[in-house]
């Protein structure tokens, strides 16, 4: 079982979070923190796996030792999963690659940007993946399918922002002294030499 | 209205969107908390419009601040809202910010039933998953009670999209909902050969959860699982498969055996890493499980550290971390296999990735023998030299003494270089691990009694040189240190050199500085040094120092009496009261030594640590029962133990001393054993000693480092390192000896316990350099050899062990027809209820008595048989029905498993069949009269005959248990258990079973279709009822494009989707291949429930045989009887009185006459049939309860004498409780 998703940048603000147990707000946050504090103080050449015992703040928050964090450092993000002793180290670290090479599909070449101003989307991406925990779906081109089609289902209701709002938004975003969008903080570089070949 | 759209667009315009929300918060980086505050207010006052795109738009605007961390549960209402928003966006965004924040304890998760119901059978598969989904986060008891069933339709849904999702989630609600484990579980085992791998890989992924957590329940299916693991490609399937293997072997030994092949083979040919991890990770589970003769899989074990190795080399970190992961597994054992690879494992430790020699050093506790011991710690105290984070250094100092300690220390052969160690390691500055330390120091001390002098002359040193230890703070855990130090110098002082000058220091104002509980050991040990003292000087002619020494603590001990720690100010006192005494009679020139010294005699053993949990409960003591009642005899036994182990109140203890010795000893025995009761380390030496003391609290210390600028060097102190040579020397020279007595094969006696050494290099050559005497813990006699205490009681998975081979009961359907069966039940309730499925079994049990005594007249004894099966069978028709909807499941579980392929692989026969055998019989035999194929009988001879050996097998295990007990432990268990529960149920009344009710009644049948139906009310609705209408294809062609239509009354409506017209019919929402049926169910909306109603239906559908199609209709009567709108509600009694003295109820009676059924049956019937609870029963009255869905109250007391039931009732509704006690006449005229 996966325990819990966490998305959060270089300086530790979250981009998606995603528990599959009932933690209460500033749990989450503090777990957070304690993640991102374990997480970003390792190389990057050091495995990708943290365990039990001796890293306990974190542990004893989630509950116990049977659950290891598995993360993966891609340009300015950390993906980390939580996971129990069921799941395979090293299929997560794939399953990783493989939500991430899907948001790089949906949100063509996918950056830090796109994840902070489509949080949902990343979540209805994230759920054809992971359901309750449990792993969905790991074919890339079976996910990509259902999330678009589930995105032109959408279209075709208007959206949640239909036109009228759209122009406005347009103009809302003239005004703005800089435009968000054009920050370039660099690409997710999502060609990560593959571990194992799957 | 259409202005107000207008408007309700035009507002959105300038609504902020997630978008607009994301930039301003970073746009407001300086005053970010007081904009989203402001934000969260322009939220609000969205969702208060009726607009729901500016209501979906607000909760999606929500769930970005909940990842902030803000609180949203205030919006849950909303959410639902937008949930049942009937535009896919909406409700997408609905459910999200629903799994998000939603959880057990919100409130309105009630609310949301319907709403997902009617999600989940949504034409639109997105709304399904959708649903499914958010419902997999936030799934609750209620919720998967009340959907369970819809969900595992789901199961079999036409799309693979929704399959593989409601299967998923079929696991979760196992876990909220265990009852639905069994009734849902053939169907998830269909799934598992889905044609779709996606469904397939979620049927593997839920079963190998559920088994991961008791696998025993699932050793049945090995064989598939064996089928699948050399079939399927896809390598999630397999990993997740393979694992599950992992789990399995350990109970089934045969298993192993069978997946070494292919294990091996996948091994070899596979080129995912992942994949072949997990392979060698599961040969090592096998080879542990056969770890006892097995000689031919040293191959096995070969290719697997082999390729451990590869991955270990391998310069992907993640490689190397699992290689070693899966390394010390094998270490456990085959620790032989693993020590050729050192070199690989101590170039480990040198690693950059702090992770990485965190397992190299798990490995290391494997790898030491006599031999190598010095070196590695060696090395391993030059990493605790160069570590700088104090929590590797930490691991690193447990390691060391988790290394040296390992096996009773087996593998030191010099204790004097192991004491050293922990001296040296008292030099880490700011360490957690001074008790561990502390303890290695008192353990050794005290279990090599060789080695006490060495040991109490570096305390003392250590002592002497305490300030070094504590530094400026008084709160650092090294400090634990001297608690240990302090205790061996007083309790051998005799070894000391210098007693005095360890007297004063330990005397010394600082130590008033140091924590509470050392300080008191330190005032005890004061004492003892002080009568060892005594008794060394007071021979002599001058007796100068021994005065001295009184003087010493006299001037000193008021230091402590002054302490604020209770412990030590109560020891202080007392014992300057006593050396007080002791100079007066000094001045006296009276000899007190040898009475000073009795103060502290004694030996002392160690005992293990979970000796106490391992006495045995002796025979007739009961635990529970009153202290009082027995006779006292058994008093002073069961009292000492007791009285010891509450060591809250030392004072107890010793009250009760039954020895009679010399008075005089035993009063000051008492003593020293009051003041020492305290103190974890003393412990008696009398032969029962069943006792045990925990360690002190030392980890509520809390540890502050401190900044010890000044390296620690003791003068005097021996450094470790010249053990090391020194030990070198001495290995050389006792070589050298030994080639002179070649031919001697003397060895060294070793302590009395201590294991024949199977280390690899040839250990017996290395001699101990002391005589060493390890007293090895001492355990009760008789203790239980039992370890089972470590398993956590709040285990939700526990509630998932469940037998699942065992055919379905009645009563374990999924809670379709009920919309919120009991919630509460009461009390007697329950019994009743749970009486239903056990009495069945009695019944059966019964029968196959009978067929054992009359065994060889099968013609006739089968004629009886089936007349009583008749008998049993004929009352509760409808329960056939019921358990028609699972016809097929129940088939195809009720095969006993022993009968699947690959014999090898299932479980032992004698294992399935012990559960098996006592439930097959109820479910199997209701289904034959159904079938009058002569195939029949020869079944049920079979089964006899099957049931038969069963039970002899039964009796023969029983008197062989201690051999088998092995294999069939937990199996045994499980039927004790049901015994058990028999015959409780039997000793609270001994009355007749009751046969299976069921409150299905046929709706209509022709050759093509049966229904049957029941009505149930909606608790949270009270305009509505569901009718629940099982459909049962009886022919022999596919019958679909069901439609079931209703004619409406005035007070009755059948409720149709938005859009529908009035008299259109609902579809069915699913075909019926031929012999199955299925469940769907209807909502209708009434007005007033004080009547009963009919309603005429008409059910359409279309025939479809191999060559044609005929449409086909069937007309029926829905009977709407009164009981159908009462819902069983469980009332209090008290609640219950003050209903009655409300005079608000008016009061009707009931006779009836000629009633032959015991009572309990007859309550039973009542509660079944008219949805009552039973409030209060007394002999042969009793009352009951229930509540209509509009809120009357219904309250009955029925009473019975000869026959003759009388039943007063009351209720605020006259007409309606008329028509209630009309139907309950019915229901027992009926019988």
């Amino acid at each position: 079982m996966i325990k819990a998703i966490l998305i959060f940048n270089n300086h530790g603000k979250p981009r998606l979070i995603r528990f599959y147990q009932y933690f209460a707000e500033d749990m989450q946050q503090q777990i957070i923190r304690e993640t991102f504090h374990l997480v970003s103080k390792r190389d990057d050449n050091v495995c990708n796996f943290l365990e039990g015992e001796v890293f306990h703040p974190i542990f004893s928050l989630i509950g116990g030792s049977d659950y290891k964090l598995i993360y993966r450092h891609y340009a300015t993000l950390y993906f980390v999963f939580c996971v129990d002793s069921s799941e395979s180290e090293l299929g997560i670290l794939d399953l990783i690659q493989v939500f991430v090479e899907t948001l790089d599909k949906c949100f063509e070449n996918v950056c830090e940007l796109d994840l902070i101003f489509h949080m949902d989307k990343v979540h209805y991406i994230l759920q054809e993946v992971v359901m309750g925990g449990m792993v969905l779906e790991t074919n890339m081109n079976e996910i990509v399918a259902q999330v678009e089609l589930q995105n032109r289902m959408e279209k075709s209701e208007g959206g949640l922002s239909a036109a009228p709002a759209r122009a406005v938004s347009a103009v809302k975003n003239m005004n703005l002294p800089e435009i968000p969008r054009n920050i370039n903080i660099g690409d997710i570089n999502i060609k990560v030499p593959s571990l194992s070949p799957f | 209205m259409a202005l107000k759209i207008v408007k309700g667009s035009i507002d959105r315009m300038f609504d902020k969107n997630l978008q607009d929300l994301v930039r301003g918060i970073r746009n407001h980086k300086e005053d970010e908390a007081k904009y989203i505050s402001t934000c969260i207010d322009e939220i609000k006052q969205e969702l208060k419009q009726d607009n729901i795109a500016v209501k979906a738009n607000a909760v999606c605007k929500l769930t970005y601040l909940q990842m902030l961390g803000y609180d949203v549960s205030w919006a849950a209402f909303n959410i639902v809202e937008v949930m049942s928003s009937s535009k896919f966006t909406y409700k997408r965004i609905g459910y999200l910010a629903a799994s998000q924040c939603f959880h057990e304890s919100t409130d309105v998760i009630m609310l949301t039933t319907n709403q997902i119901r009617k999600d989940l059978s949504s034409p639109n598969q997105y709304d399904t998953g959708v649903a499914l989904t958010g419902l997999s986060c936030f799934v609750t008891p209620d919720l998967a009670r009340d959907l369970a069933n819809d969900i595992m339709t789901l199961m079999s849904h036409t799309k693979p999209y929704i399959r593989k999702k409601a299967v998923l989630i079929m696991y979760k609600v196992f876990l909220k909902y265990p009852e639905s484990l069994r009734p849902a579980f053939p169907r998830l085992k269909e799934k598992l050969e889905d044609p779709d791998p996606g469904v397939q890989s979620a049927a593997v992924n839920v079963i190998c959860e559920l088994a991961r957590r008791n696998p025993k329940n699932y050793l049945s299916l090995a064989p598939l699982f064996f089928k699948l693991m050399t079939s399927s490609t896809n390598n999630w399937v397999l990993i997740k498969i393979i694992k599950l293997f992992g789990a399995l072997t350990p109970l089934e030994p045969r298993l192993g055996k069978k997946l070494i092949e292919p294990l091996t083979n996948l091994i070899h040919s596979t080129s995912a890493m992942s994949l072949l991890y997990e392979c060698v990770n599961t040969v090592i589970a096998v080879l542990i499980s056969l770890s006892s003769g097995m000689p031919n899989h040293s191959a096995s074990i070969q290719l697997c550290v082999q390729k451990l190795r590869i991955l270990i080399e391998d310069s992907d970190q993640n490689l190397k971390y699992l290689g070693l992961l899966a390394m010390s597994k094998i270490l456990k054992t085959h620790p032989k296999s693993v020590q050729s690879h050192k070199d690989l494992i101590l170039q480990c430790l040198d690693d950059k990735d702090e992770s990485i020699r965190l397992r190299a050093l798990d490995l290391l506790y494997g790898m030491v023998s006599k031999k190598n011991l010095m070196e590695i710690v060696k090395k391993l105290m030059l990493h605790v030299d160069k570590a700088e984070g104090t929590t590797y250094r930490d691991e690193l100092l447990t390691k060391i003494i988790d290394i040296c300690s390992q096996s009773n220390y087996q593998y030191i052969t010099n204790f004097e270089w192991y004491i050293s160690i922990l001296v040296e390691l008292t030099r880490l500055e700011g360490t957690r691990h001074g008790h561990l330390i502390a303890s290695q120091m008192l353990d050794v001390a005290i279990r090599v009694k060789a080695i006490r002098g060495f040991a109490v002359a570096q305390m003392a040193t250590l002592l002497d040189n305490a300030h070094l230890l504590t530094g400026n703070t008084q709160r650092n855990g090294i400090c634990e240190v001297l608690y240990a130090a302090a205790w061996i110098c007083g309790e051998f002082s005799e070894h000391l050199e210098d007693p005095m000058q360890t007297l004063e220091a330990m005397l010394r104002p600082k130590v008033a500085t140091l924590p509470g509980h050392i300080q008191a050991v330190y005032v005890q040990n004061a004492a003892k040094l002080f009568a060892t003292v005594l008794q060394k000087h007071e021979g002599e002619s001058d007796s100068q120092v021994a005065q001295e020494t009184s003087q010493l603590l006299i001037d000193r001990l008021p230091l402590f009496v002054q302490s604020a720690n209770l412990e030590v100010q109560e020891r202080a006192s007392c014992i300057l009261q006593l050396v007080k005494y002791i100079q007066k009679l000094q001045q006296k020139n009276v000899e007190v030594a040898e009475e000073v010294t009795a103060l502290f005699a004694g030996e002392l053993n160690p005992v293990a640590p979970k000796a106490q949990k391992k006495v045995p409960i002796p025979q007739g003591l009961d635990l529970d029962a009153w202290i009082n009642e027995p006779p006292s005899e058994s008093e002073s036994e069961d009292e000492k133990p007791k009285a010891v182990f509450a060591k809250e109140e030392p004072k107890h203890s010793r009250t009760k001393h039954t020895e009679v010795d010399e008075k005089e000893l035993a009063r000051r025995r008492e003593v020293r054993k009051q003041e020492q009761a305290n103190n974890p380390f003393y412990i008696k030496a009398s032969p029962s000693s069943q006792k045990v003391y925990d360690a002190p609290g030392v980890e509520h210390i809390p540890v502050v480092q401190i900044d010890l600028s000044v390296p620690l060097k003791v003068p005097g102190m021996p450094m470790s390192d010249q053990y090391v040579k020194l030990e070198e020397e001495r290995r050389q020279k006792a070589k050298a000896e030994r080639k002179k007595k070649e031919k001697k094969k003397k060895r060294e006696k070793r302590g009395k316990e201590r294991k024949a050494d199977s280390g690899p290099e040839s250990e017996e050559d290395i001699a101990p350099a002391h005589q060493v005497d390890i007293v090895t813990e001492e355990m009760p006699e008789n203790a239980l050899p039992s370890d089972d205490d470590d398993k956590d009681p709040n285990d939700p998975h526990k509630a998932l062990d469940i037998d699942l081979d065992k055919p379905l009961a009645d009563n374990e359907k999924l809670p379709v027809r009920t919309h919120r069966p009991e919630v509460l039940k009461s009390p007697a309730d329950d019994r009743d209820s749970e009486s239903f499925p056990l009495e069945t079994k009695k019944k059966s049990s019964k029968e196959k008595k009978e067929k054992k005594d009359k065994d060889r007249k099968k013609s006739k004894e089968e004629k009886k048989k089936k007349k009583k099966q008749k008998e049993v069978e004929e009352e509760p028709l409808e329960s056939q029905l019921e358990e028609a909807v699972q016809s097929e499941e129940i088939q195809e579980v009720a095969s006993p498993p022993t009968s699947t392929s690959a014999e090898d692989v299932t479980a032992p026969p004698s294992v399935t069949t012990v559960s098996a055998s006592s439930a097959a019989a109820p479910d199997s035999e209701p289904e034959e009269p159904k079938e009058t194929e002569p195939e029949d009988t020869v079944s049920l001879q079979k089964l006899s005959k099957h049931k038969k050996k069963k039970q002899k097998k039964e009796k023969e295990e029983k008197e062989k248990k201690k051999k088998k007990r092995h294999h069939h432990h937990h199996h045994h268990s499980d039927g004790g258990g049901e015994d058990s529960v028999q015959n409780g149920t039997v000793e609270e009344e001994e009355e007749e079973p009751l046969p299976p009710m069921s409150n299905y009644s046929l709706l209509a049948e022709n050759t093509y279709i049966k229904m049957v139906y029941d009505i149930q009310g909606n608790h949270q609705d009270e305009s509505k009822v569901v009718v629940s209408v099982i459909f049962e294809n009886k022919s022999d062609s596919f019958l679909k494009s069901m439609e079931f239509n209703v004619l409406d009354s005035l007070n009755s409506k059948l409720q149709r989707p938005e859009g529908a017209g009035p008299h259109d019919g609902l579809t069915v929402p699913f075909q019926l291949p031929p012999g199955v049926s299925n469940e769907a169910r209807f909502v209708f909306s009434v007005q007033s429930i004080v009547m009963p109603q009919k309603l005429k239906g008409t059910l359409t559908f279309i025939v479809k045989s191999e060559d044609s199609s005929t449409h086909e209709k069937l007309d029926f009567r829905l009977h709407f009887t009164c009981t159908s709108y009462l819902i069983t509600t469980p009332c209090y009694s008290d609640a219950y009185a003050k209903l009655l003295e409300s005079g608000n109820l008016k009061g009707s009676s009931l006779r009836l006459e000629g009633i032959n059924m015991p009572f309990h049956h007859l309550l039973a019937r009542i509660c079944f049939h008219h949805h009552f609870s039973v409030v209060e029963r007394i002999d042969s009255c009793a009352s009951m309860y229930s509540r209509s869905i509009q809120g009357h109250h219904v309250c009955l007391l029925v009473k019975t004498a000869d026959q003759t039931v009388s039943i007063d009732a009351k209720c605020d509704e006259p007409s309606l409780l008329g028509n209630v006690l009309d139907e309950i006449k019915q229901t027992f005229s009926k019988c």
